[in-house]
């Protein structure tokens, strides 16, 4: 079999299907998103009968797969680390469920925030819910992993989480492919008590879980994922890596002239016997870890006192961001490496902003243009490329919460007294987790207007199929009550900024609940199709 | 050997494909690659850096620590000189000639030419003229990749086999006119 060049996440998605999976949900979201792309690409090329589908949002994307397993047949989910909040839900209450088919969820932390409001660590998700937590560090172990997690979601009955980082998921290297599984046929749980949780029910199931995990500790202790090596002769110094910290440490080791024992941790729970006996000859710890500094804390319950432990909560290693080959050098007390000149302080910054000929652009000028006599209008935003409207010229939004809050918080902001209130949303978020506040303030009758986005593709990401096409979305509106009367349709155009702007005048006057849609589709679209032509 | 590479311009400019084509040229010579983009956010019209790492042993680090890179190759000057921290000493810096406009305080282009020339092995190059002289603008980024091409460890004929790989489906005359802009890249 040819090797592949794949990115870490493209390297989880082959994985999967090495591992015999039948379907795979997700939601899109940097930088999780090019899993799902290369199974679809992979049904479209390879194997038709692979179902690899968007959901409208994670926590629908868990749940499905979660019936995929009482099947009796493999699933992967993909989402990335905030995605995991909204299917938080889904997620610890199935841990109780005895996993027929295997069941992997892929998640993406974003350390850095590259691409996302925060930098939550998923291990705590893993450990919260109390099943396994495994961490590639490069693209073949993110491959084999990926089917190892498979393995184990088997044998021991639970849902498996992988965690990606930004730096893993968008890299490329070299992967062999090895062993290929076949997938399960239909083959329905049917201990109908294993797969509903009733209160006596998941009394039973938690004590089971409970019972669990010795077994899960001495799978990490044996785990080859968690390799520990003991150099005997350094008793001043050892290391424990976690995430890419690993690669960056590996490269700086060979300028250590006494070598430093050295733990790797990356399969969860904690390997505690390792850590005492990586710890017991040293009197100081340094953790390098991605994320938050989640094993460094777990050592200070278990680690005399009288031993040192540096990393991020004695600031060794910077709390926020990503770690990279230079801040592993300096925790290691390793000089920099000298620049060929020194670096220029006061070049302007280039911060990401709408493209050329966007709609949000066009709308965001006609939505500004409206609220211009008001001295304090409030607009809630939302996660998309329309939050760049935060930044000049539009200086347009005034929050950006979660996916959907744009919705539920016009509601709050309009009920505590404000106006006008606008909350400003895509057509993709929408259809996440818009409609339930837009249902909310129907019900109490808020006055709000509010501007759904419509450029027909969830664009931040890359272009991905937005869940319904967006010619629905006014039929979902006026479905959840809206009065067809205040629904309105504009074409955000730069000849349309009077009309527009009238429109929306308008619908800011009403005292109701107002949809107007703004809908002219990402340039990105009318380019590729021009370019087909 | 190793040699290590970070690529810079703003987002839309074409660095991954850059990267892109480097990298299968390291992989058709049997060396090994490790490449890290950025996707996401950033992509829309703003600054994006990317790294690559070719080695003929393992490589672990996908990032390259400052100081250490032998090379930054840069869509324009702005960004060429954003990440120069991580240019080591002896490193070669070539970036395209044309500033890509879109922010409103971009610095005096003579100032950004002049630091750039400080650096001893740095080569600005004039890829709009070379990629229309080849046939089409949108070859800029292989204009950029044939100047690259003098210092980077990976054979001429290598390279106008990957391009021919890369750019076949898109048929003879895209093939002729990316060939003839890294050659012209590789002459200037």
């Amino acid at each position: 079999m040819s090797d592949l060049v794949l990115l870490g996440d493209e390297a989880v998605s082959q994985g999967a299907i090495d591992a015999g999976i039948s379907i795979a949900y997700g939601y899109p979201g940097t930088p999780s998103t090019e899993i799902i792309e290369y199974l679809q690409e992979w049904k479209r090329k390879e194997d038709h009968s692979l179902v690899a589908s968007w959901c409208s949002n994670e926590k629908t994307a868990y749940e499905a797969a979660v019936a995929v397993s009482m099947m009796g047949k493999r699933s992967l989910v993909t989402m990335k680390h905030v995605g995991l909040n909204v299917a938080a839900d889904a997620f610890m209450n199935s841990i109780g469920f005895t996993i027929n088919g295997g069941l992997v969820l892929a998640v993406a932390d974003d350390p850095g925030m590259h691409s996302s409001q925060n930098e939550q660590d998923s291990r705590y998700y893993a450990d919260f819910a109390r099943t396994v937590c495994m961490e590639p560090r490069n693209q073949q172990e993110a491959y084999e992993m990926t089917k190892e997690a498979f393995h184990l979601s088997e044998t021991l009955h639970l849902p498996v989480l992988l965690k990606l980082t930004t730096r893993i998921s968008h890299s490329r290297a070299v992967v062999k492919r090895g062993p290929i599984r076949e997938k399960k046929e239909l083959n329905p749980s049917r201990d109908r008590h294993h797969w509903t949780n009733l209160p006596f029910l998941s009394r039973q199931n938690y004590e089971v879980l409970w019972q669990q995990r010795t077994e899960l500790v001495t799978i990490s202790e044996n785990s080859d994922y968690n390799p520990l090596i003991i150099h005997p002769d350094n008793t001043d110094l050892a290391v424990i890596t976690t995430g890419l910290a690993y690669n960056y440490y590996k490269e700086a080791e060979k300028e250590l002239e006494n070598k430093p024992s050295h733990l790797h941790i990356s399969f969860y729970p904690m390997p505690e016997k390792k850590i005492r006996a990586l710890a017991q000859r040293a009197k100081r710890v340094i953790v390098i870890e991605e994320g938050y500094p989640y094993v460094e804390r777990f050592l200070k319950g278990i680690l005399p006192l009288e031993i040192q432990i540096d990393g991020k909560l004695n600031d060794t290693i910077p709390h926020l961001g990503e770690i990279n080959p230079d801040i592993c050098r300096r925790a290691l007390g390793l000089p920099v490496f000298e620049a060929v000149r020194p670096p220029i302080q006061d070049l302007p910054g280039r911060p990401p902003q709408l493209c050329r000929g966007c709609p949000h652009t066009d709308s965001y000028k006609a939505l500004n243009k409206a609220l211009e006599e008001y001295d304090h209008p409030v607009v809630t935003s939302d996660i998309g490329c329309y939050t760049l409207g935060y930044f000049p010229p539009h200086n347009a939004i005034h929050s950006c919460l979660d996916m959907g809050a744009s919705v539920s918080m016009a509601r709050g902001a309009a009920e505590a007294g404000a106006h006008p209130v606008v909350g400003v949303i895509g057509d993709g978020t929408f259809m996440h987790t818009g409609i339930q506040g837009l249902v909310d303030m129907l019900s109490a009758g808020n006055r709000v207007t509010l501007l759904i986005l419509d450029n027909s593709i969830t664009a931040m990401t890359g272009m991905q199929e937005t869940i319904v096409d967006s010619s629905r979305i006014v039929e979902i509106v006026k479905g959840c009550g809206a009065d067809p009367e205040h629904i309105k349709i504009l074409k955000p155009l730069p000849k349309n900024l009077e009309e527009n702007t009238a429109i929306i005048k308008g619908e800011i006057d009403y005292d109701g609940v107002s949809v107007i849609i703004s809908a002219r589709e990402c340039v990105h679209i009318t380019k590729k199709r021009l370019s087909k032509r | 050997m190793t040699y290590d590479i970070v690529l810079c311009g703003v987002g839309g400019q074409g660095v991954l494909s850059l990267a892109a084509i480097i990298a299968k040229g390291a992989m058709m010579e049997r060396l090994h690659v490790k490449q890290a983009e950025v996707h996401g956010m950033s992509q829309r019209g703003g600054a994006v850096i990317a790294t690559l790492r070719i080695s003929s042993q393992e490589i672990f680090s996908d990032l390259i620590p400052e100081g250490a890179a032998d090379m930054i190759l840069s869509m324009e000057p702005l960004e060429s000189l954003r990440h120069i921290k991580y240019l080591k000493k002896g490193g070669a810096l070539i970036t395209g000639k044309d500033p890509f406009l879109n922010i409103p305080d971009y610095p005096d282009e003579d100032r950004l030419y002049k630091e750039i020339n400080s650096v001893p092995s740095s080569m600005i190059i004039d890829t709009k003229s070379l990629a229309l002289e080849a046939g089409s603008n949108r070859a800029q980024n292989i204009v950029l990749i044939g100047s690259a091409s003098k210092v980077l460890p990976i054979k001429r004929e290598t390279f106008l086999k990957a391009i021919e790989d890369v750019f076949s489906r898109k048929g003879d005359d895209i093939v002729e006119i990316n060939k003839k802009a890294f050659l012209l890249g590789r002459k200037s």
